[in-house]
């Protein structure tokens, strides 16, 4: 009976990815024998603080980046939250204005709303165009002088579509040059790189980033740690106080365990981002036509080409993303969806949404993303299943939405005829 | 100075030589013994995991389990004239949720005689429409009386449980109910069981109706406290607040169920 279970196909790598045993075994001597804080001034303390310098060096390396201008901390989400209340709360005498755009991670979007709310700031959410890719001339048209950080992801995590950084880092730098502005003067450029650590080019200098965060465990590492990189000359107030780890900006004894793993993990992606690029696009291109060739009435959400290799976004219209979701699992096929009824606010996915898209679309939303484990068998059996389910589900359906006529909101769909309940809560 | 002394140090020579056995063979045997380092990477691994509270073993109960992935009632093709009665139909794509429903009547006892459904919606709105639709014609059929009386927290109770934040949005089986009785009665010159649908304004000078409260309800709102911020209800209207307390109480009644 044991053996009869079906091969698990995980196919939500945005979401976490498995930990590399070759990076488990980095961590493991932090578990067990290398135990010192690494504040200490002990031997103990000094062989911990040795490995956390040796980590820190590897990552700066990576970027291409000073020692000194990497902060390790807690998750992605710190990383987002430090960079934005950090920012935000030291230069709020140079101006109360933050511009990001309206496909942002909840790290980022809820950070800003937060501002926005109790800290009597002003947020720009600049629109994606249907592509859900953000337009350099957009985020120019909306700097004013009393900005103070620019924030766009490097790669969405729901469609993957990249975002030009290094064109929108040239245009501040214009701006601020006819403007008068010193580099160490605001505005500044954030960018969350959780999504992209594994596949794209991470070299600060080059983007012109002056903020941007990492995560672990998008990059086959640990869970629980974050890197904000910081270039020289800004300053950030602290989010978390204590004894001063970290520069003084992320107080907390240092996970050790976590944090050279975290380094192993970037290393080795990095270093094998090349060739993992290349095979992986070619799965995502034949993903994509497996999909689209064996089941009708699918709509690819973002831009195809501009996209993370390993992330396919299909709408399946006339069926909904969390029985899919279900049905699939049931299969041993693990993915994502963007429909309400899989999230916890019972919001359609607001990525989805600004793309354009009617609240059909994202309920019907199903986000596949691949690793370096997935193989072409793993494709041809999900394309399988998939459209199996996709049957039966559309046989207990009762509507049939089509592609083409255009489905505007319905409002007296809600109840009491108004807006839909997440968009009135605003 | 400091400087020299991080330089020197690398933990795994250092504790080697302490004897505390953290060479990489060692490691290299724990992470082969560790049962967990496989499971990710997607071999043999089973896809529900215990709930150690319920016990059951998946997102929803297992009776929602088996409704969604076996659903009763289904209708599978299009009905021909004669077939049913009446038909109705309630939500829309945008929410998410749409159901509609067939059904036959039988005339002599005033009973279901057979109901079929078809449903847009995620896996605990297709176990509840097919839980409702066995609750009804199980038996030879329910009174159409006792039917009507079927409420959302009836049908959650014959499920094993919802979450509750899925309440709102899945259990719309009652109402497409109603509204293809509403058909049948129209047809059948029953004009006096029609059941009235629309909203009833309570609060007449901010218009807020007692659809605004039963949606409030099952936002949250609890209290008539939570009930005046969410809606700004009585403010404008003090006479109205009777009136409100009670169709608080009907709501949370109807879809929580009882206070314990």
């Amino acid at each position: 009976m044991k053996n009869n279970q079906p091969k698990r196909i995980y196919l939500d790598n945005a979401a976490a990815t498995s930990t590399d045993p070759e990076i488990l075994q980095v961590m493991l001597p932090y578990f067990g024998g290398v135990f010192g804080n690494p504040s200490a001034l002990h031997l103990d303390g000094r062989v911990a603080k040795n490995a956390l310098f040796e980590s820190r060096k590897k990552v700066a390396n990576i970027l291409n980046a000073e020692v000194g201008e990497i902060i390790f901390c807690g998750s992605g989400t710190e990383s987002d939250n430090l960079a934005i209340f950090g920012m935000g709360r030291f230069y709020k005498n140079r101006g109360r204005h933050l511009v990001s755009t309206n496909i942002e991670h909840h790290a980022v979007l809820n950070s800003l709303q937060h501002l926005q709310k109790k800290e009597n700031f002003t947020v720009t959410m600049v629109p994606v165009k249907k592509n859900g890719i953000i337009s350099k001339e957009e985020i120019l048209k909306n700097i004013k002088p009393e900005t103070i950080l620019i924030s766009v992801m490097y790669a969405n995590n729901e469609i993957g579509t990249l975002q030009p950084i290094k064109e929108i880092t040239d245009i501040i730098r214009k701006w601020k040059k006819e403007n008068e502005r010193g580099v160490n003067d605001p505005p500044f450029f954030h960018t969350d790189a959780c999504q992209a650590a594994g596949y794209l080019d991470l070299d600060v200098k080059k983007l012109g980033v002056d903020l941007m965060t990492l995560n672990g465990s998008k990059i086959y590492g640990p869970k629980g740690v974050g890197v904000l990189y910081i270039r020289r000359g800004i300053h950030l107030e602290p989010i978390i106080f204590g004894g001063g780890q970290e520069m003084n900006l992320r107080s907390g004894t240092e996970n050790l365990a976590a944090v050279t793993g975290f380094a192993k993990a970037l290393e080795l992606v990095q270093k094998n981002k090349n060739k993992e690029n290349a095979r992986i696009k070619k799965l995502q291109k034949y993903f994509f036509q497996q999909i689209l060739k064996n089941i009708p009435r699918v709509v690819v959400n973002g831009d195809l080409t501009n996209r993370l290799p390993n992330n396919v976004n299909v709408s399946i219209l006339g069926i909904e993303g969390e029985a899919a979701l279900l049905c699939l699992d049931e299969k041993g096929i693990s993915t994502s969806t963007g429909s309400a009824c899989d999230s916890a606010r019972l919001e359609p996915s607001h990525v989805i949404l600004a793309l354009g898209q009617s609240y059909e679309y994202a309920h019907g939303s199903l986000r596949f993303s691949m690793s370096k484990y997935t193989t072409k068998k793993d494709i041809d059996y999900t394309t399988r299943i998939l459209k199996d389910v996709v049957e039966k589900l559309r046989k207990i359906s009762s509507i049939k939405v089509g592609g083409k006529e255009n489905n505007k909101l319905n409002k007296k769909a809600f109840l009491s005829g108004g807006l839909p309940h997440w968009e009135r809560k605003k | 100075m400091a400087k020299k002394i991080r330089k020197r140090i690398n933990p795994h020579t250092y504790y080697r030589r302490k004897s505390l056995k953290i060479s990489k063979e060692n490691i290299l045997n724990k992470v082969k013994n560790l049962k967990n380092t496989n499971i990710s990477v997607g071999v043999n691994s089973k896809s529900d995991v215990m709930n150690q509270f319920t016990g059951q073993s998946w997102v929803y109960s297992d009776i929602v389990k088996d409704h969604f992935f076996n659903p009763h009632n289904l209708l599978l093709k299009n009905p021909k004239k004669g077939d049913f009665d009446s038909e109705g139909e309630v939500g829309s794509p945008a929410c998410g949720d749409v159901m509609k429903m067939w059904i036959k009547i039988d005339k002599k006892n005033d009973k279901i005689k057979n109901l079929k459904w078809k449903t847009f919606g995620c896996a605990s709105a297709i176990a509840a429409t097919s839980m409702f639709s066995v609750m009804v014609t199980e038996k030879g059929g329910m009174k159409i009386e006792k039917a009507l009386k079927i409420k959302p927290q009836d049908i959650i109770k014959r499920l094993g449980g919802l979450p509750e934040r899925k309440i709102h949005c899945s259990v719309l089986c009652d109402k497409a109910f109603c509204k293809a009785l509403n058909n049948y009665f129209r047809q059948s010159g029953q004009a006096q069981r029609i059941m009235v649908l629309g909203g009833k304004v309570i609060d007449t000078r901010l218009n807020i109706t007692d659809k605004d409260i039963e949606e409030a309800v099952l936002e949250g709102a609890r209290t008539i406290e939570d009930l005046q911020k969410k809606l700004k209800v009585g403010a404008g209207d003090k006479d109205a607040l009777p009136e409100i307390e009670q169709l608080l109480r009907f709501y949370c009644e109807k879809y929580y169920g009882k206070e314990k």
